[in-house]
């Protein structure tokens, strides 16, 4: 018990929350009546799946993925230009300060494919609540039964005539 | 990453998911939400993603609620389950 705590859950513990988000966002998205829990439910299951991306990105011990020391560089290779005899020392300089080590940055690529996908998802939201709401000007309720047995009811209503 | 603090976001991330699709006041359902999203947008900052943190932070937690409030203002409070 103890060694599958360490060694399956400890390490993967946001793919595990990941999943577990998923899976409320799917049994609300399919099993809640009314209309407004059920787009909560979905936006859940967007933000689930955007943290299981983003964690794919991190690394043990990373930053955020912004290099530091810009404006020291641009002085070292200005000091190697003015000072001739010692111009071979600054551009020395220089070049070791241009190594980067991928290793302490988090990866920003999954990061940014993750951006478009929140906006895409408030977008949706907001459609959807629009539908919503006119759902309520054309039925009077929210709850999805309630919308079903209304349309059943015109239904066999117009076959009758 | 710190770990601690990753994990007290996570178990309350689920907590705030489970909360806000079990109250039946639907106005309660969005505020909920609203503590949702900024609790995910606290775990990408954690993260390192502090891109996605401020896009959540204006766009997630701010126009959705104000999308779903706007919403239960213009429809009926309650909710059957």
């Amino acid at each position: 018990m103890r060694e599958f705590l360490e060694q399956s859950i400890q390490p993967y513990f946001n793919y595990w929350v990941y999943v577990i988000l998923m899976m409320i966002g799917l049994w609300a998205t399919i099993a809640k009546n009314n209309l407004i829990k059920k787009l909560i439910g979905m936006s859940i299951f967007q933000t689930a799946i955007i943290l299981f991306y983003v964690s794919v990105g991190v690394k043990k011990d990373s930053k955020i993925p912004i290099i530091p020391h810009q404006v020291e560089e641009h002085h070292a290779a200005e000091d190697g230009n003015h000072a001739g005899g010692h111009g071979e020392h600054g551009a020395k300089r220089v070049t070791e300060k241009h190594v980067i080590e991928p290793d302490k940055f988090a990866n920003p690529l999954p990061h940014v494919l993750m951006l478009t996908a929140i906006v895409v998802g408030v977008s949706t939201l907001g459609v959807a609540l629009a539908v919503v709401q006119m759902l309520f000007k054309e039925f009077g309720t929210l709850e999805e039964d309630e919308i079903l047995a209304q349309i059943k009811t015109a239904d066999s209503a117009s076959l009758d005539v | 990453m710190i770990p601690i603090f990753d994990y007290i976001l996570l178990i309350f991330l689920i907590v705030a998911a489970v909360i806000s699709l079990k109250v039946k006041d639907l106005l309660s359902a969005s505020m909920v939400f609203g503590i949702y999203s900024f609790l995910i947008c606290l775990l990408w900052a954690e993260m390192g993603a502090v891109d996605v943190a401020f896009t959540e932070a204006a766009v997630g937690a701010g126009v959705s609620a104000v999308f779903l409030i706007a919403t239960v203002y213009n429809t009926k409070r309650r909710s059957s389950d």
